[in-house]
């Protein structure tokens, strides 16, 4: 099978993408980024969500982990610190070990 | 613990007997599991912490490069030039499976020959490196992206096995032990109830 790439971001971000071949779908909020991802979901496989997008539809995405695909990926953008990826990581691992065994904060 | 709701006979006792032993069974092979499958979700997340600290670090590399060609560009010119992609990327993809748990499994597949969506002269520099960087990222990406699903997909499942485990060891094994003790006491009673019985109708003649 294969997989086609898309990503759902604001603006400038997802215009780099767009160079290197990975299909772009624009959204500048919530509802913006919703309708995107349910378009993405539909024919692309693995979706790269920009940070404050990822953090607004956080409920939405998490629908997505019940299935091996689509991969929904946070990237962190232009402006950014890249914490949303590092936070859903540390859930993760809080609901499976019940420790955090790599922040340790 | 509450008991089951069941008659005392010797049947039901035996029937209970048999899910005891599966019930034990099956809670010590789900615990084997939940062990194993924190051992490999350890592995995995330390790979998935090591690769999305690389990413991210490029990324917004590319990002920064990325913005300083778009400054020096007009926005109606960026957009244009970026509009149509010369490169496809895909991947292949299929299924694994990690302690019985279906996770993605991908592979970056690259089509045509690269090279940048417009011609020299229309661009900036600073966009073709950034978007050369972005070529090169883009395997780690995915690659980072399919560890994070399994990140997440795994964590579901050791939640959801680590219920199971407690269900079985805290309910269904105690439930059962005291039902087959009940059922137990209840027969020598009717036992020790029929020898005196039988003694008393044994005195009347």
């Amino acid at each position: 099978m294969t997989a086609k790439l898309a990503i759902v971001g604001d603006g400038d971000a997802i215009l780099v993408f767009k160079a290197a071949g990975v299909a772009a779908f624009a959204a500048n909020d919530e509802k913006q980024a919703r309708d995107a991802l349910r378009k993405a979901a539909r024919d692309y496989q693995i979706i790269f969500i920009t940070e404050e997008l990822a953090r607004m539809t956080g409920d939405f995405l998490k629908r997505f982990d019940e299935e091996p695909y689509p991969v929904v990926l946070p990237i962190p953008s232009a402006d950014g610190d890249g914490s949303y990826g590092k936070e859903t990581l540390k859930r993760a691992m809080e609901r499976a070990l019940g420790v955090d065994i790599l922040f340790n904060k | 613990m509450a008991r089951l709701n069941v008659n005392p006979t010797r049947m039901e006792l035996k029937k209970l007997q048999a899910r005891l032993n599966t019930a034990i069974r099956g809670h010590k092979l789900l615990k084997d599991k939940s062990d194993e499958m924190v051992r490999v979700f350890t592995v995995i997340i330390r790979e998935d912490k090591a690769l999305r600290e690389k990413v991210e670090s490029e990324l917004s590399r590319v990002m920064k490069q990325f913005a300083v060609a778009r400054s020096v560009t007009a926005s109606y010119a960026a957009e244009s030039a970026f509009a149509m992609p010369a490169v496809a990327v895909r991947a292949e993809c299929g299924v694994e499976s990690v302690m019985g748990v279906e996770v993605p499994k991908v592979e970056l597949v690259k089509e045509g020959k690269g090279g940048l969506p417009y011609a020299f002269a229309e661009m900036t520099s600073e966009a073709d490196y950034s978007v050369e960087m972005i070529s090169a990222l883009l395997p780690d990406l995915v690659q980072l992206a399919q560890t994070e699903k399994r990140v997440r997909m795994l964590a579901e499942e050791i939640e959801r096995n680590k219920r199971r485990v407690n269900a079985l060891e805290y309910v269904m094994i105690p439930q059962l032990e005291e039902t087959i003790k009940y059922i137990k006491d209840k027969l020598s009673e009717n036992e020790r109830a029929a020898i005196v019985r039988m003694m008393k109708v044994k005195n009347k003649s």
